[in-house]
């Protein structure tokens, strides 16, 4: 056990832990960030998607080590003063889950996306988005929210 | 059919077997030796009756208001049911209907749903009955409350009950301009009234808040992270425990060396016989203990892919099977028909692979056992905890917080048992969360099929004998809607070499593959368009009615496929629900299957939620794209050799054809539950626009496999 300095969600914390444990469970189970989830821990489902210095990450493959000096974005670190980022909205107002249990890491990926391109093409959206599974089958939603909060100009999302 | 008669069907085709590695046990060993799990077989009430100690006939609903709907002071409405919400929206769509019958607004509501303690006893979130069943339940109390208010109104105002209106809230006299709000008549205290009969229902033609579209009520706590699904559960001073896993099916253990995970800090080892476990003070501690414990196993030989359809087609080897249908006379009709075919289908096992595995928190606390886990059945799951450590039912409580789904593959309780086990041993609160490899070995498949089907046709495209025969995949939806003077259908159960049970949609996936690969086939043979053919040999209004929605809006028979396009039909009927696609496929140079389009046309009675049944059927028609083409469990010896995502593909946003959902809202007929399905006419209209793009018929599913499934013909598609 070590003691490891995080930056998340704009805050410092002091996290003890191992060098090789899993980003995900040290935000889930030593943070109590439970908004990002556990799917395969293997990264193929994107279930665990953080953002680390804005990069859509995979937290379930990122040791723990390896995260010190990083910015990194939970779900929970999007909302603001109860103002939700674009995407978040346009989540909520298509409806864009079933079960919800992928929407954390749908929305940060998308965060992600729209960051590096904010109006991307639909090719664009699945190439990018291609890592997150929702097993409801809920996708058409999804790139209807991701074109949504893609849509007015010059507001893409922020973080 | 009796209630309880559909029941008993119901129950009977969501059975699922117990895990194989326990079949030769006795009860106690079987306890023993299953990773702490324990599973109550759902289904024939007399096995279930020895099973948990009690008939599930006994668990009569309650007819009291009290247990199913409190106004509090503040006019808040709390409504009590024991089903689960798993993603299908029922969270939002009952608290409509309750809201329309109570005449109050539908932000009042707030449902507490699958709490052992807290809500009324029920058997299960599965067979899409929550619409059919526990809305009218719900309805009938909603409606009994608001004529409880009405005259607690009256008798306060000394008015005339039937002069008095309830609306929005509130209780009102139109006479003297009187009105109290429902928080004001209930004073918070319970609504003591007996409902026997059938209170009068609003009609859905009058329908103003039920039958409108309604999103996800608490969608802002899925976008922020908030919601705590089962796996987020924390307990104060909770500990977190591993099972040690057999190496294959069937397995016993020879020897355990656990000196070394011992020696991991914070790390415990529980055993019990062959249950082997570990807490630790982190997960990490406690995967690190795990890894560390040497255990030998003789795993005895087991078939694989490669013998399973063969395996399949013996029958079972206990239970006789009987017809499902039988009608004239198969063998003469089929003599004397102008035109047969002879075909047989398959299916493959597949992997629900819910998002969220199983997980579970388990705390004991003064004797009493309080689970938080992920579960169609909390009820049922109480039982098997009540069964693990002869417990009474109220020394047990489920809580089922809103799950990351289940698909019909969480009707058990393992990883409750096991967290239980574990807390018990550990005298502090334990939490289990499967991997996801523990997901795809440990829980249980969808069953795999082998279908035989024979039919006879006259030359002018009559259907005159049909002859159906499942092997082990189920009777869902098995008999066919067409007119066929001449039947016999016939589900015959096998000895499953993997552990199986229900799964969205049950066998109806498979059966309508069968059936509507083979109904295209014929009017190949015949010279007949899929869609003339279907009608021709169809009276049903109403799967007419979806066949002729999906085909207007598709085009069916006005536009043409481009070059190395096909076009595919498919439809049917199962849980009072009726669905037909149509299908548009792209076969590339390359033997590539891409899917261009597909447009399901939908019928479900009259439609509580409009925007919920569209994400109900969409998904469907994305979930079933993983079964039709690529999904397979691939086993052999005890093992599975694909549990890993990189190894099981699941459909992704690069799988997804344009898909239009056409609903058809019958305000003249009962709603009837929309979770299942949707599924089942997407692989037999894929299957067929293939044929009709390529001139090759598939009849296994999946049918574009990455790689070739053992003992199945080598793909001729890529997808």
């Amino acid at each position: 056990m070590a003691e490891f300095l995080l930056h998340v969600n704009g805050e410092e914390f002091h996290v003890r832990g191992f060098a090789d444990e899993s980003l995900l469970f040290a935000l889930r189970d030593r943070l109590n960030l439970t908004g990002t989830k556990y799917g395969c821990g293997e990264g193929q489902c994107g279930a665990c998607t953080v953002l680390l210095n804005g990069k859509a990450t995979h937290s379930c493959l990122t040791p723990l080590s390896s995260a010190v000096g990083a910015q990194i974005t939970t779900i929970e670190g999007l909302e603001r003063h109860e103002v939700l980022t674009p995407v978040q909205e346009a989540f909520l107002e298509e409806g864009a889950y079933q079960c919800g249990y992928c929407t954390s890491g749908m929305i940060l990926s998308a965060t992600a996306l729209l960051h590096d391109i904010p109006h991307p093409s639909d090719e664009q959206i699945v190439e990018h988005m291609n890592g997150n599974v929702c097993r409801c089958g809920t996708y058409p939603r999804i790139m209807a929210a991701i074109r949504r909060a893609a849509a007015p100009a010059g507001k893409g999302a922020s973080l | 059919m009796n209630a309880l008669d559909e029941l008993m069907n119901e129950a009977r085709q969501q059975e699922i077997d117990p895990p194989a590695r326990g079949f030769h046990l006795d009860r106690r060993e079987f306890l023993k030796t299953l990773g702490g799990g324990l599973l109550v077989s759902l289904a024939p009430a007399r096995q279930f009756a020895q099973e948990s100690g009690r008939r599930w006939q006994e668990h009569e609903l309650p007819t009291e208001l009290s247990a199913w709907i409190h106004i509090g002071a503040d006019g808040q409405v709390k409504v009590f049911t024991g089903k689960v919400e798993v993603g299908q929206n029922i969270r939002t769509s009952l608290a409509q209907l309750v809201a329309e019958e109570l005449h109050t607004p539908f932000e009042s509501i707030a449902m507490v749903m699958g709490d052992t303690d807290l809500t009324p006893w029920d058997m299960g979130t599965f067979g899409s009955r929550t619409t059919p069943t526990m809305g009218p339940q719900l309805r009938n109390m909603a409606s009994a409350a608001r004529e409880k208010l009405i005259q607690t109104a009256a008798a306060r105002w000394n008015a005339d009950a039937s002069s008095l209106t309830a609306a929005d809230g509130k209780v009102t006299n139109p006479d003297t301009k009187q009105s109290l709000t429902y928080g004001e008549l209930t004073r918070g205290e319970e609504l003591v009234e007996n409902v026997p009969g059938d209170p009068p229902l609003t009609p859905a033609a009058a329908w103003k808040i039920a039958g409108t579209p309604m999103r996800k009520v608490n969608g802002r706590d899925f976008v922020t992270g908030k919601h705590q699904f089962p796996s987020d559960v924390v307990r104060p001073e909770m500990l977190f425990g591993k099972v040690l896993r057999p190496q294959g099916y069937h397995g016993s253990l020879v020897s355990v060396d656990t000196a070394e995970a011992e020696k991991v800090p914070t790390a415990k080892i529980v055993r019990d016989g062959d249950f082997i476990g570990v807490v630790a003070g982190d997960l990490h501690s406690a995967e690190q203990a795990l890894a560390a414990i040497h255990a030998n196993w003789t795993v005895p030989p087991q078939i694989s892919n490669v013998e399973l359809f063969a395996t399949l087609k013996k029958g079972s080897s206990s239970e006789v099977s009987r017809p499902e249908f039988a009608s004239g006379s198969v063998p003469q009709a089929y003599a004397a028909a102008e035109v047969k075919l002879n075909q047989h289908y398959t299916v493959q096992y597949i992997a629900h692979t819910p998002l969220e595995p199983r997980a579970a928190v388990a705390e004991w606390k003064d004797d009493k056992l309080t689970v938080w886990t992920g579960t169609q059945r909390p009820f049922g799951v109480r039982d098997e905890l009540c069964e693990a450590f002869h417990l009474p039912a109220k020394k047990v409580r489920v809580i089922h917080p809103d799950m990351g789904s289940g698909y019909g593959g969480k009707h058990t309780g393992e990883a409750a048992v096991e967290a239980a086990r574990l807390a018990r041993a550990a005298g502090k609160p334990v939490k289990v969360i499967w991997t996801r490899e523990e997901e795809f070995t440990w829980a249980y498949f969808r069953p795999a099929g082998y279908i035989e089907v024979r039919s006879g046709a006259r030359r002018d495209g009559t259907l005159m004998s049909w002859e159906f025969h499942n092997y082990n995949s189920g009777p869902a939806a098995i008999q066919t809607l067409y007119n066929v003077p001449n039947q016999l259908v016939q589900f015959h159960s096998a000895d499953s070499p993997l552990r199986q049970g229900s799964y969205r949609s049950l066998a109806a996936t498979a059966n309508h593959f069968a059936r509507e690969v083979h109904m295209s086939e014929i009017a190949f043979a015949l010279g007949l368009d899929s869609l003339q053919f279907r009608l021709k040999n169809l009276t049903d209004p109403r799967l007419r009615a979806v066949f002729q929605a999906a085909a207007d809006k598709f085009r069916w028979g006005r536009s043409r496929p481009e070059d190395g396009h096909g076009f595919g039909i498919a439809g049917g009927f199962d849980k009072g629900d009726y669905v037909a696609a149509c299908v548009e496929v792209e076969v590339t140079d390359e033997k590539k299957i891409k899917l261009v389009r597909v447009v399901e046309a939908w019928e479900c009675g009259a439609i509580v939620n409009p925007d919920g049944l569209r994400n109900q059927v969409m998904g469907a028609c994305v979930q079933a794209i993983g079964g039709a083409m690529f999904e397979a469990i691939q086993f052999k010896d005890g093992r599975i050799l694909n549990p890993h995502l990189a190894e099981y593909r699941v459909p992704r946003f690069s799988d997804l054809p344009e898909i239009e959902v056409v609903l058809i809202d019958r305000k003249d007929l009962p709603s009837s539950g929309a979770g299942e399905t949707g599924l089942v006419a997407l692989a037999p209209a894929i299957s067929n626009a293939v044929f009709a793009a390529s001139g090759v018929r598939l009849r296994s599913m999946p049918m574009a496999p990455a790689i070739q499934i053992p003992g199945d013909e080598p793909p001729r598609f890529q997808s």
